[in-house]
């Protein structure tokens, strides 16, 4: 099963803003993408309150997987690098 | 206090209630129509206006048995829908930016997948569609309690949800802030974070809960606002629709049987009164000139904001850092936040307190154990029983953070308990070459033994709340219990006098830096006492400031005997008030 491994940037961790985009970059995903932290359980990432319920702030280490198939690849890309940047610092500049 | 109970109606009869001993001489049912009810004052200064009660959240009825299975859970779901959609509305509404943020992440949270799909599961387990929703945003909500930190305070977002969906499948009216079309004072049983967001100034006068302590959230925000509060106000829900009231956020007083013009009055003198504050300016000081500092307590270098007026950090909480963390956070980004805060202080003068956590404020790192009764476990410094590493790499970060800075903290620890352990810590933290180090005093049995801490310890301040829940064995959460917490208690402030003769017999500062230091008047009794800081939240310190430039320090002294031998609270804060405003008036 294709999985990657990212490193929280967001200040404020997957909490507020930031997990909203990742939610909503989530739901944009053709394939269903679930995320973990550690050995944990695997959550819906494109429930809200399933990556609340993480925890994960910035610094935690989360692992993004999804069944293989086409497109997968690309999915776990484009979150894992969402995730690895600091969006909380991107709304502060306005971006 | 002559707007309180003093516009009497022909033919009404007089009902007073005291919330202290929770005795009524009127009927229950029906609202006082000229008297004072009486709670805590959380947030000082005065309003008065009409009141407007918010509703209760719904109550669900007994179980249905379900028919047909799809439509209840159509049912379910559109009420989510229903509430989603009626969340981005307003959020769509407000002009609050900050607001319209909370809003819009509430509403993208009542449309949840997850939750959704919850409720779907629910409704195919048996259940109608009240109880699945209930019980779905119970399920979702224990999650985000145990992800713990600030994913936790989400939790109060779901229980809104859930009250606004159940009413939505019940058919009952939206729960939340109500919108009469003029000014109001808001009468609630307790706020919830998602009610106060959209709480517009202009039109909410001041707030008032039946339930509620002086560290609940209707407090906290309350003072952010800088609106006039009174919490734990028993009767508040009696007082009927659209009553004219007076609230006096000091005094922790709700008066009725007063009219329009009466209110008018009260709204133009507390107008005057805050033009007043905000010409106040400079270092906390007598009418005589002796000096109090008056100081801020922050979370994190945002809170300094920019313009405060204060002396500098009195209480620096290094929680935020921690919380929710899998892992501690390293020694790195420690440094880094420390350093923030202590270059953002003009002057320099900053309290940093250690990590507070402990079973009751769980850190899910520590790994402690769970325990029967978190308030009396292993927290504060107690934590360095069983992870002293912690608590070490925290020191080390501060003594980094003094040296990149060049300014010198004042460092704290919190539970400081017995000499042994002050000891302990003063050597762990001068071993790093931290100059000043002083320890929280929140238990009795460590404000009974000041004199013998400070000669390990360069200062002392005093956390009023937990000193209160621990001298009258009283949970701080329980709202029941919240007269005995009141920061006026002659029993707490013995243990406060303790404290500050011990500190003026070894010639070393003592604060307070709980809730009791934001109220003005109580302000004086501490100063008179001989407590030589007051550390609060950034909104209590004009009103602090002015009182105590108004008040001399022979009448500080007198106030504090006052307190001191008063058998009850309301008694002493009506005595000092009134001594207080004679001194003012001569």
């Amino acid at each position: 099963m294709p999985e990657r491994t990212v490193t929280i940037a967001s200040r404020t961790g997957l909490h507020a803003r930031p997990a909203k985009l990742f939610v909503q970059a989530a739901q944009a995903q053709g394939v269903p993408v679930r995320i973990r932290v550690g050995d944990g359980r695997p959550a819906l990432a494109t429930s809200m309150l399933a990556v609340l319920a993480l925890g994960a702030v910035q610094g935690t280490e989360v692992t993004l997987t999804a069944d293989d198939g086409p497109g997968a690849e690309a999915a776990l890309d484009s979150l894992a690098a969402l995730l690895a940047r600091d969006l909380d610092a991107e709304e502060a500049s306005g971006a | 206090m002559p707007e309180t109970g003093t516009s009497p109606a022909a033919g009404v009869a007089e009902a007073v209630v005291t919330g202290a001993q929770g005795t009524r001489t009127a009927g229950t049912q029906r609202a006082p129509a000229t008297g004072t009810l009486r709670g805590l004052g959380v947030s000082p200064g005065r309003a008065a206006g009409r009141v407007c009660r918010m509703a209760g959240p719904p109550r669900l009825p007994d179980p249905l048995p379900v028919a047909d299975a799809a439509r209840e859970a159509a049912l379910a779901v559109r009420a989510l829908e229903e509430v989603a959609a009626d969340l981005a509305a307003r959020a769509g509404r407000t002009s609050d930016a900050e607001a319209g943020a909370i809003l819009e992440a509430q509403s993208f949270m009542a449309a949840d997948s997850g939750l959704r799909e919850t409720v779907e599961e629910n409704v195919a387990a048996g259940m109608d569609a009240g109880h699945a929703v209930d019980a779905a945003c119970d399920h979702h909500r224990r999650a985000l309690l145990e992800a713990g930190g600030y994913f936790a305070e989400r939790a109060a977002d779901l229980d809104d949800i859930r009250n606004r969906a159940v009413a939505a499948v019940l058919g009952l009216p939206v729960p939340g802030i109500p919108d009469p079309g003029h000014p109001f004072v808001l009468v609630a049983e307790d706020l919830a974070p998602a009610d106060t967001v959209n709480l517009d100034p202009a039109t909410v006068l001041a707030l008032v809960t039946e339930k509620g302590g002086p560290t609940s959230h209707t407090a906290i925000l309350a003072r952010s606002r800088g609106l006039p509060a009174v919490v734990a106000c028993r009767g508040a829900l009696e007082i009927g629709e659209g009553i004219w009231v007076s609230v006096d956020g000091t005094a922790g007083e709700v008066g009725t049987g007063l009219g329009e013009q009466d209110a008018e009055e009260i709204l133009r003198r507390a107008a005057d009164e805050r033009s007043r504050l905000a010409a106040s300016a400079g270092p906390g000081r007598t009418a005589d000139g002796h000096g109090v500092e008056l100081l801020l307590n922050i979370g994190s270098a945002a809170d300094l904001g920019a313009g405060v007026d204060a002396e500098g950090v009195g209480l620096f909480r290094t929680e935020f850092l921690f919380l929710g963390r899998k892992d501690a956070p390293g020694f790195e980004e420690q440094v880094a936040a420390y350093e923030a805060v202590l270059r953002a202080v003009p002057g320099g003068k900053v309290v940093v307190r250690t990590l507070d956590a402990g079973t009751d404020k769980p850190l899910p790192f520590l790994e402690l154990p769970e325990e029967p009764n978190p308030a009396l476990g292993v927290r504060g410094l107690r934590v360095g029983r069983v992870r002293q590493d912690v608590l070490d790499v925290q020191l080390d970060a501060i003594a980094e953070a003094a040296r990149a800075s060049g300014v010198r903290p004042w460092v704290m620890a919190p539970m400081v308990t017995t000499v042994g352990e002050a000891a302990d810590f003063a050597a762990r933290a001068r071993a790093r070459g931290i100059t000043r180090v002083g320890a929280m005093i929140e238990v009795p049995a460590a404000a009974l033994r000041a004199g013998h801490l400070l000669r390990e310890l360069d200062f002392l301040s005093i956390g009023t709340n937990d000193l209160s829940q621990y001298a009258f064995a009283a949970d701080r959460q329980h709202g029941e219990l919240a007269d005995l917490l009141d920061p006026w208690q002659a029993g707490l402030l013995r243990l406060v006098a303790e404290c500050a003769r011990a500190g003026r017999a070894a010639g070393k500062p003592v604060g307070v830096c709980g809730e009791a230091a934001a109220d003005p008047l109580l302000a004086t009794v501490l100063t008179g006492l001989g407590v030589t800081s007051l550390s609060m939240s950034a909104p209590s310190l004009a009103p602090v400031r002015e009182r105590l430039a108004r008040t001399s320090l022979a009448r500080c002294e007198a106030n504090a005997r006052i307190a001191l031998d008063a058998d009850d609270p309301a008694v002493a804060r009506e005595a000092v008030a009134e001594e207080t405003a004679a001194e003012h008036a001569a």
